[in-house]
């Protein structure tokens, strides 16, 4: 199965990207992942990420089928 | 335990009296403390006129239940409530309401502060300012407290 890859607010604007699909294969981290998004691009120091909801790390596995998303500091409340 | 987005403006004292009479029996519980945040007009030095709040559908109700499920274990909660906002926001409206029941005053006091605090640093929200020129910016940090 392929991992979705979602990105949100000022994140999702500045790359011009939101939800995406990818082949699971060769994707072992959250890191790898958005390389992959991203065409190679640097993270942004402040970059949040999660794995299936929930908070995550650049370096946390990814499996088939898992849901990634990435997104700047959180605002809410 | 009740976690819920409001797509419209609402009011904070009339879920939390509502609520309070469907969910809690009169008698049981001896404290209820409450906050509310309320969109401001001025932010970092400028007039506000309206906000969008987006947020993360799923990763949000997940992080805010487990939220309260914390709060439930670290305090003697009889009950918790928390509604947030998502979309667009005007300036006076509530944005978060967040509520614990307990049956003394010390746990939903402090159980209170929790679910606040960790709501802004866990829960994915992001909210978009619209300035008086009808330019736009996102926050992109919350303030210390």
């Amino acid at each position: 199965m392929p991992v979705s890859v979602k990105f949100f607010a000022g994140l999702r604007e500045s790359l011009s990207l939101s939800d995406l699909s990818l082949p699971a294969d060769e994707l072992h981290t959250v890191a790898d992942v958005w390389h992959k998004a991203t065409d190679g691009r640097e993270p942004p120091e402040n970059l949040l990420c999660a794995v299936n909801h929930q908070h995550s790390a650049l370096d946390s596995t990814v499996s088939d089928g898992d849901e990634v998303g990435f997104f700047p500091p959180v605002t809410g409340g | 335990m009740t976690v819920a987005l409001k797509t419209a403006p609402y009011d904070a004292w009339d879920e939390l009296k509502a609520y309070e009479q469907q969910r809690l029996t009169a008698g049981r519980y001896g404290a209820c403390c409450a906050f509310t945040g309320t969109m401001r007009d001025f932010n970092e030095g400028d007039e506000v006129k309206a906000m969008s709040l987006e947020h993360y559908p799923g990763m949000t109700e997940c992080q805010l239940e487990a939220i309260a499920d914390e709060a439930s274990a670290r305090w003697p909660l009889l009950d918790t409530l928390i509604l947030h906002r998502v979309g667009d926001i005007q300036p006076g409206e509530t944005i978060v309401l967040t509520a614990c029941w307990s049956a003394h005053r010390a746990a939903s006091f402090e159980a209170c502060r929790f679910l606040m605090e960790a709501l802004k640093s866990r829960a994915p929200f992001w909210k978009k300012e619209t300035l008086q020129d009808d330019s736009t910016r996102w926050v992109e940090s919350n303030t210390p407290g």
